[in-house]
């Protein structure tokens, strides 16, 4: 079986190879063969697809069978692992996520080598520039983590199995969810970069680039908050977001990518920025390289990173290999994008996109910086300094406080030019709303002079009513309009609207969604905890919950062996609740992991932790943490993706285009 | 000492401790803070007070050291910088503001004023290029027109 397996890898190796060497000299060939020779290079393209898969499917048989005369095998499972987990086996380890990046990566190939009919010259080149970056990643595979290496010496009874923090059902769904997106960064590189090759004319590939970009961004999205929601179900600390070096890797191609997906606009509507553009592409794909680079190399110490390799070398040649390929093709074709830039307000939306990108980009070098700071400091000062929440919280809050202000106010300008009597006008409502529930908090004990965190908690909620409310007001003046016109109730005319320019408020949709989230965020200044040894019926009090303790048992099964703690919860003398704070210990690996038991609601999560038992008097040690508002980080993302899926919806009826306006600078709606 | 029974006394600990701080008024609320200031040094790269690591060698002993500064009343700088001592730069959760850190701290803000430097400068540039227009386009409109204009259009986008 590993013999299948290392001649797929290198079959495929060849076969993408192929594709970029063949599908180059078709490109640069004129003459009828040279369409035949990039036709086999795009069959190679696609094949190479199939025989990864194949691959990968060897390595995923291999750990059902419990084949452990395969390395990865050996490190990465045992014979008693749930079935999920031996799926999972797949993307735990280096080697394996390396191989299942690059089934992704092919498989992204696959769709674009399908598709190829839209514009067969431009797909043709990002299929060569795919092909490259497979090719990289094949070359890994092959000569630096096979996945496929044996076991020297006697083969083992059993595996060492899988690091129990990786045994939980989110482990199954949210690594293959943060690769779609980091890879998928790939496809709108390759379109950008196949553009500026071949001087496209047009926007078309824009229009291509911003719908892979929104899937990528969205799925980038959902793998963010699924590793938030590991972390916070698994890692027992209480927080879902500890700033560590591997979450900022994957937060640094998001920013870039958040800010790609405002600036296209302007690209999209008045021609500017294509430079701009096409650099945000390009250091969208880098970061995402640069994040693989960083969970890889050991260059940072992280919960999450692989163990430390010498493949960071060939991630930072690999690194050059694009910077320098993305500069020549630049300079080379740099007249390409040049574009008219002009103005005519500066309150207007153009102005908007411009700071949003800025804050985007200061806030993605904040997080770069910081990440980077103690690599820094130890080659200059020789000690490297601990960079931690602390800091990140400082400077980027008001970064995000600024980027929340902007959200406000961006969706009311105009396009061009927004008169300071409309501003006005629509910026009223919110503004005054933002001020009541600021009011009402310090009216109802929110005191933001006592603390920074407070104030800072206070000025996320209150902007994020402001978003709210400018959200809503969208909705419902563009609904009236056409309620007026077509006699339908304001809920039918607002999903008219929607189905109408489903990109506009499929955007407005995800802009909520971020406010509910932040909101959930600003609830960390109020959070609270206690630890407590306890005993049968002893109470643990904290906010309004009253703990009792139950009982505490134990279990065991071929896995693992677990003692849990069996606690009834009470708010207002009435039992609501029982939370049964687990330990365990996982017999393959010898290492032991706590899960804790929550209850959320919409207001608290109450968070149990089974922190073990005192040996002498044998009762458990409980830390309870009461976390405000986090329901509602889980909640937002949900309502981003429904946003985002929407945006990704062609419009369902034709937007009714205006006669042309008769004068040049006409005062244009806002508007997408 | 198993990680259980360092746990149980850390409980017993922090049981006579507390009392004595919530004695001494803000203590707690310190003691509180400066443990989000540091980190655990046992590699599982967790502030201090978050540091829920089975079987951690260090965080007991260090939460009792800093439970014990903060009784005898030491100032933060003081109680940060014999830990410092101890255990090491890394202990500290964020760069500090002297010497090569500050450029830590520094090198956002600046990022961010310049940023907001240029942008208002570009903008300023491209708003004041002339308007070029088509030889055939028809005149720009100007007052009353442009007015009426905006009106009609506020008109057909709002009711």
């Amino acid at each position: 079986m590993p013999l299948i397996g290392s001649f797929a890898l290198l079959l495929a190796l060849a076969l993408t190879a192929y594709s970029f060497l063949a599908g180059i000299l078709a490109l640069v060939r004129e003459g009828p063969s040279s369409a035949r020779l990039s036709e086999t290079a795009r069959r190679a393209g696609i094949a190479s697809f199939a025989i990864v898969f194949l691959a990968a499917a060897v390595l995923v048989t291999a750990a059902f069978q419990d084949n452990f005369s395969i390395a990865y095998i050996f490190h990465h499972s045992n014979r008693d692992l749930p079935a999920p987990y031996k799926f999972a086996v797949l993307w735990s380890g280096q080697e394996g996520s390396l191989l299942f990046w690059s089934l992704l990566l092919s498989a992204y190939g696959l769709v674009l080598r399908l598709r190829y009919k839209t514009d067969p010259r431009l797909f043709a080149h990002a299929s060569v520039v795919i092909a490259a970056v497979q090719v990289f990643f094949l070359l890994l595979l092959n000569f630096a983590a096979h996945p496929f290496a044996i076991m020297q010496g006697s083969l083992p009874a059993d595996g060492s199995g899988l690091n129990p923090l990786l045994q939980y059902p989110e482990m199954v769904i949210h690594p293959p969810m943060l690769y779609l997106g980091y890879v998928g960064f790939t496809v709108p590189f390759a379109f950008a970069l196949a553009a500026l090759i071949m001087r496209y004319p047009g926007e078309k590939w824009i229009h291509i680039t911003r719908r892979w970009t929104m899937v990528t961004w969205g799925l980038l999205t959902c793998g963010i908050f699924l590793v938030m929601h590991w972390a916070y179900s698994v890692l027992g600390w209480g927080g879902y977001w500890g700033w560590d070096p591997v979450e900022n890797a994957s937060f640094l191609p998001w920013l870039t990518g958040t800010a790609f997906l405002h600036s296209v606009m302007m690209q999209e509507k008045r021609g500017m920025l294509k430079t701009w553009n096409m650099w945000l592409i390009f250091s969208t794909f880098m970061l995402s390289i640069f994040g693989t680079f960083l969970t890889r190399s050991g260059v940072v110490s992280s919960v999450h990173a692989f163990a430390q390799s010498s493949i960071g070398d060939w991630f930072v040649a690999f690194l050059g290999v694009i910077f320098v390929t993305c500069i020549f093709f630049y300079w080379k074709n740099r007249s390409h994008l040049l574009s008219e830039h002009r103005l005519e307000s500066l309150v207007s939306r153009e102005s908007s996109f411009l700071f949003n990108n800025l804050l985007l980009l200061v806030a993605c070098f904040t997080v770069l910086w910081g990440t980077l700071f103690p690599v820094l400091s130890e080659w200059v000062q020789g000690t490297r300094v601990t960079v931690g929440p602390p800091f990140f919280n400082r400077v980027n809050i008001p970064v995000a406080l600024l980027l929340l202000l902007l959200t406000a106010v961006g969706p009311l300008l105009a396009w061009r030019r927004t008169s300071a009597e409309s501003l006005k006008r629509n910026f009223r409502f919110p503004a005054l709303g933002a001020l009541v529930v600021a009011a009402v908090l310090v009216a109802f004990g929110m005191r933001p002079w006592k603390d920074v965190s407070y104030f800072y908690s206070l000025m996320t909620i209150a902007l994020a009513v402001m978003v709210a409310l400018t959200v809503i007001s969208e909705f419902v003046r563009g609904g009236r309009v056409i309620s007026g016109h077509t006699g339908q109730n304001l809920l039918a005319s607002m999903v008219q609207l929607t189905r109408r320019n489903t990109r506009r408020y499929g955007g407005y949709i995800v802009h909520f969604g971020v406010i509910v989230v932040v909101i959930g965020f600003a609830g960390s200044a109020f959070n609270q905890d206690k630890e407590q040894e306890m005993g049968f019926g002893d109470k643990l009090t904290i906010g309004s919950y009253t703990l009792v303790c139950q009982s505490y048992t134990q279990d065991d099964n071929p896995n693992y062996g677990s003692e849990w703690a069996v606690m009834n919860v009470f708010k207002g003398g009435k039992q609501i609740a029982t939370l049964n704070p687990e330990r365990r210990f996982y017999k393959a690996s010898q290492q032991t992991s706590t899960m804790p038991s929550i209850r959320s609601s919409v207001s608290n999560d109450l968070y149990v932790v089974y922190e073990g038992q005192n040996p002498d008097t044998g009762r458990p040690i409980i830390r309870a943490h009461l976390n405000p508002l986090v329901m509602w980080i889980w909640v937002g993302v949900w309502i981003m993706i429904v946003g985002t899926v929407v945006a990704m919806i062609p419009n369902t009826a034709p937007v009714r285009v205006m006669a042309p306006a008769r004068v040049q600078p006409a005062p244009a709606g806002a508007g997408d | 000492m198993t990680a259980a029974s360092k746990r149980a006394f850390r409980i017993v600990l922090l049981g006579i401790a507390i009392p004595m701080l919530m004695g001494a008024g803000d203590q707690a609320a310190r003691f509180n803070d400066l443990g989000h200031r540091m980190m655990c040094v046992c590699g599982c790269n967790q502030i201090l007070l978050e540091c829920n690591h089975v079987g951690c060698t260090y965080s007991d002993r260090m939460r009792a050291e800093l439970v014990a500064a903060v009784d005898r009343g030491d100032n933060d700088d003081l109680t940060l910088q014999s830990f410092v001592q101890k255990y090491g730069p890394p202990v500290l959760a964020a760069p500090t503001k002297s010497g090569f850190d500050r450029v830590a701290w520094v090198a956002p803000y600046l990022a961010l004023v310049l940023g907001l430097g240029l942008v208002t400068f570009i903008i300023r540039g491209w708003n004041s290029r002339p308007l070029v227009l088509p030889a055939n386009a028809p005149a720009p409109v100007h007052g009353a027109e442009l007015d009426r204009f905006r009106a009609q259009a506020r008109k057909e986008t709002e009711t």
